[in-house]
């Protein structure tokens, strides 16, 4: 025990080869803010071309290409690794663990994403241009068809995929493992709970998208034909692939988020959670569920009938588990006693917003229908307010929750709340119209539009451009905070929070839970 | 200015529109611009009063948990006073919020389920069309039992001028076609629906047809057609650089002028068989091999051969090569690559002109000619 104390090492040494859980959250949590500014500085391009009809900006091909980057950068740079990080620093001290299983391992999971996205961002500069066959890459477009840097993607895919499949290995023997004495599973944080699941998710889905794109490889440069016609190939097969991975991704992306509000709206209704038991088998539900519903993304590319019924039936079930989770919030919340700091008013803007995007889900579902949703805008606008608002609001919210106990400084409750107000507008203003123009005939993924469809388009760029603006606030909000805040040294920051996180000193010290603490029933599942 | 706010009214007004107006728009069969078009044909409608009992199911759940929510938010809060109860858990309450929304759902899948099965009925068809994705323009060709098959490409007719904002943009901006699909009113009609090159989506939402072009797939999609009228679609699945300008355009026409449409066409092909047979002079190939050229092969390889996701054409080695080889890719094209096999696209009118065209514009000045003699020999090879 001689060197109990000790702190973090000096200098950049401490960030390159630091094993500390903590050091680990933090970088992930950087790394995807600042992937978040880059994903959506392409965004701004994108809204910027569609302010109004006519090609103004950028040619069709880099709007193609913004788009696609758009869509990797955000799902693979800021929102997976932003969970990441925040299971990093939340797991090990919500279930009384002094680090990761796997500490090692964990330096490196983290240390590949940045040369990876830097290699997949230097696509841009290439001959031939980025990727431009969109986030999910549909061959030939993206074999046959596709620009010299696919090759350059690929090696990012697989890159990012080992640090996923990584990352979830260290979740799960952490879980598994390394839970105080008497924090039996039934006794965990839903946080920790929804990614036990996710990571299990994630060890599952990540090596089939590794399989998609090494056949990808193949057919580009090894000749052979798994998604091409023409050598008797199948480019069908590539969007069932595609899907089992991409299907069970978009659950690997909100559950986490499920986790997070499920401790914060506690917190602020200063009210146990309603049906914990019952939240535990819904996220596990929906994570079985999301195995095979994969084809609803194929309503219209020619499957049998029967085909079609199994997985439209199969999604409808979703929204059972689904309205568990949204009915126990907000019995949750019910003759509570509500207050509504930061981290509250982004959970129920989440709460609002995600329960419209599931509705919107339900109607995509509907096999019929969706023969006239699909790729239209409404599906954009349906998965921005599940990603965004869903997963987006839920890790903003995560952030301003658990920032007093990281850093032990509180951050400026009145600029939280402008943000929130100002992110909240700006989001409907943003995605809302995109309903309208999707259902008017508007497809996704055009650089220019025909005539009727311009008012909306013109909201929708603005309101694009106040959200992406209002992030500015949160980034300056939790610079100062770090820099200047009012230091707090209470540890229960929140009232009503419940949880070993708030047993242990603020700011979080670097190392915690070096001998388990005693799990009693008060701090068991907040 | 003043035009702009205008704008901005319209737009405050757009949702609380689109729920004044649903009902009136199922009667109406317009096309809005807030809400899925009704369309003119039975199954529309049927998908369209299914995306709206959908939608106000959902409203109705919306504004009961919202409802519910609210309250709490305005009743339960701290700063009003309120304790929090300690209760949590009920095994009734659990059991009743999985039961009843699974009965809704087994509510919403009937009508769902019989929508689809018309969908998918794609028996006893008046006519058959195959509809192929090319990058980046539609080709149609008529299955007749009758006579020669007739077959043509549409393309975009909106001008550059348009698009890069040089000059107004017309009604039916990047909606307009040179040459639409024309069927006639009160037949049940087939599409037969594949791709050339990549994944292309064929879709009409006043039809209700949207189905993928799928290369080395033939998928069926059908439609009845009920009312004369010109409908407007796009290509849905992303197919590259062009894919925002691949629009497609149906013109049902009554059924005595769609015969007369169709033996115009017919007599068109005649037509161009005998050109097939005539020597033209440089001057004619030039200017039909401009037009060819703009419309077939600008997109990839520039406006002055400039290359593009194609390459170069000006100087290039094979335009300003042997004539054999320069024929050999224009109507094989390069496998492997984005080039295509444009045999099967161009006549050999048209293709005996654009090689010329290639062979002498943008500098190449070669000199020499190819008439469509040429071309047809070189595929018989």
């Amino acid at each position: 025990m001689g060197d109990h104390h000790h702190g973090p090492a000096k200098g950049i040494g401490r960030w390159l080869f630091t094993t500390n859980h903590k050091d680990i959250g933090t970088m992930y949590l950087w790394f995807s803010f600042a992937m978040f500014i880059m994903g959506g500085f392409f965004a701004m391009v994108i809204r910027a071309e569609l302010f109004q009809p006519g090609m103004q900006l950028v040619e069709p091909a880099f709007f193609n290409q913004m788009t696609t980057l758009h869509g990797l950068v955000m799902v693979f740079g800021a929102i997976m690794p932003s969970f990441v990080g925040l299971a990093n620093w939340m797991i090990p001290m919500m279930i009384g663990a002094p680090d990761m299983a796997l500490p090692r391992m964990n330096n490196w999971s983290f240390w590949i994403l940045p040369p990876t996205f830097l290699l997949l961002a230097s696509t841009l500069f290439m001959e031939g241009g980025a990727p431009a066959f969109g986030w999910t890459f549909y061959a030939p477009l993206s074999t046959t068809y596709a620009p010299p840097s696919v090759t350059f993607f690929i090696f990012s895919v697989h890159v990012l995929g080992l640090s996923s499949i990584m990352g979830s290995i260290n979740i799960i023997a952490t879980v598994m493992n390394m839970r105080a004495p008497g924090m039996t599973y039934m006794k965990m944080p839903l946080f920790v709970w929804t990614w036990l699941i996710t990571a299990f998710l994630l060890v599952a889905v990540m090596p089939v998208l590794a399989g998609a794109v090494t056949m990808m490889l193949m057919d580009i440069h090894f000749g052979t034909s798994f998604f091409s016609a023409a050598g008797g190939g199948d480019p069908v097969l590539f969007q069932h692939v595609f899907w089992f991975f991409g299907h069970p991704e978009v659950y690997i992306i909100i559950l986490p988020a499920f986790g997070v509000v499920s401790q914060i709206i506690p917190a602020f209704s200063r009210k146990p959670l309603f049906g914990y038991d019952s939240m535990v088998y819904a996220t596990a539900s929906i994570a079985f569920l999301s195995f095979i519903v994969w084809a609803h993304h194929m309503y219209t590319v020619g499957m049998p009938v029967a085909g079609e019924l199994f997985f439209m039936y199969a999604t409808m079930l979703i929204a059972v588990p689904t309205g568990v989770k949204v009915f126990n919030w907000i019995s949750t919340m019910w003759r509570g006693s509500l207050s509504f700091e930061t981290p509250m008013l982004f959970s129920l803007g989440f709460l609002v917003l995600f329960t419209i995007g599931g509705f919107t889900g339900l109607m995509l579902s509907i096999a019929p229908a969706d023969f006239q949703y699909h790729d239209s805008y409404f599906v954009v606008a349906h998965f921005h307010y599940v990603m965004v608002a869903g997963a987006v609001f839920s890790m903003t919210a995560a952030v301003y929750y658990w920032l007093p106990k990281w850093c032990g400084k509180m951050y400026n409750e009145a600029m939280g709340k402008t943000h929130f107000w100002i992110s909240f507008v700006g989001f409907n203003l943003a995605f809302f119209p995109q309903h309208f123009v999707g259902l008017a005939g508007m497809p996704r993924r055009i650089p220019d539009y025909a005539l009727q469809f311009a008012d909306f388009n013109m909201m929708s760029s603005i309101g694009a451009f106040i959200y992406g603006a209002s992030q500015i606030m949160f980034l300056y909000n939790v610079i100062a905070t770090i820099v200047s805040g009012k230091p707090t040294s209470e540890e229960k920051v929140w009232d009503g929070a419940e949880g070993l996180e708030w047993t242990i000193p603020t700011p979080a010290p670097y190392h915690t839970f070096e001998t388990p603490p005693k799990i009693d029933s008060a701090h068991a599942h907040s | 200015m003043c035009f702009e706010a205008k704008r901005l009214f319209r737009l405050a007004l757009g949702p609380v529109l689109m729920l004044l107006s649903a009902a009136t728009m199922a009667a109406g069969g317009e096309v809005s611009s807030f809400n899925m078009s009704p369309g003119v044909t039975a199954v529309g409608k049927e998908i369209y009063s299914l995306h709206m009992i959908i939608f106000w199911i959902c409203t109705i759940i919306g504004v009961g948990v919202f409802g519910v929510m609210f309250y709490s938010i305005y009743a339960h809060r701290k700063s009003k006073g309120a304790v929090a109860a300690t209760f949590h858990e009920s095994t009734k309450v659990e059991i009743a919020w999985t039961i009843i929304p699974f009965f809704i759902l087994i509510g919403m899948a009937f009508p769902a389920t019989t929508t689809l099965l018309k969908i998918y009925d794609n028996d006893e068809a008046d006519m058959d069309v195959v509809v192929t994705g090319f990058q980046w323009k539609w080709k149609y060709e008529y299955l007749n039992e009758e006579g020669e098959n007739v077959s043509f490409f549409s393309n975009l007719r909106t001008a550059q001028d348009e698009i890069y904002n040089t000059t107004e943009k017309g009604e039916h901006y990047l909606l307009e076609v040179d040459e639409p699909l024309v069927l006639p009113v009160d037949t049940k009609v087939r599409f037969l629906v594949t791709g050339n090159d990549v994944i292309h989506s064929w879709w009409v939402p006043e039809l209700a047809v949207k189905k993928d072009a799928v290369p080395g797939f033939i998928n069926e999609a059908w439609t009845r057609t009920t009312v004369e009228g010109i409908y407007r679609g796009q290509c849905a699945e992303l197919c590259g650089k062009e894919h925002g300008f691949m629009p497609i355009v149906v013109n049902v026409v009554s059924k005595e002028e769609y015969a007369q449409w169709l033996a115009e066409k017919q007599g068109e092909a005649a037509q161009i068989k005998d050109l097939m047979a005539q020597t033209f002079s440089m001057d004619e190939l030039m200017e039909r091999g401009k037009a060819t050229y703009e419309r077939s092969c600008l997109a990839c390889h520039g406006a002055s051969g400039e290359g593009g996701v194609g390459t170069a054409i000006a100087g290039s080695a094979v335009a300003t090569g042997e004539l054999a080889g320069h024929l050999n890719i224009g109507i094989n094209g390069v496998p492997g690559t984005a080039m295509q096999a444009f045999g099967s696209q161009l006549n050999d009118v048209d293709m005996a002109a654009v090689i010329t065209y290639q062979r002498n514009a943008f500098g190449n000045n070669m000199g020499d000619m190819v008439q469509p003699i040429d071309v047809f020999n070189h595929k018989k090879g």
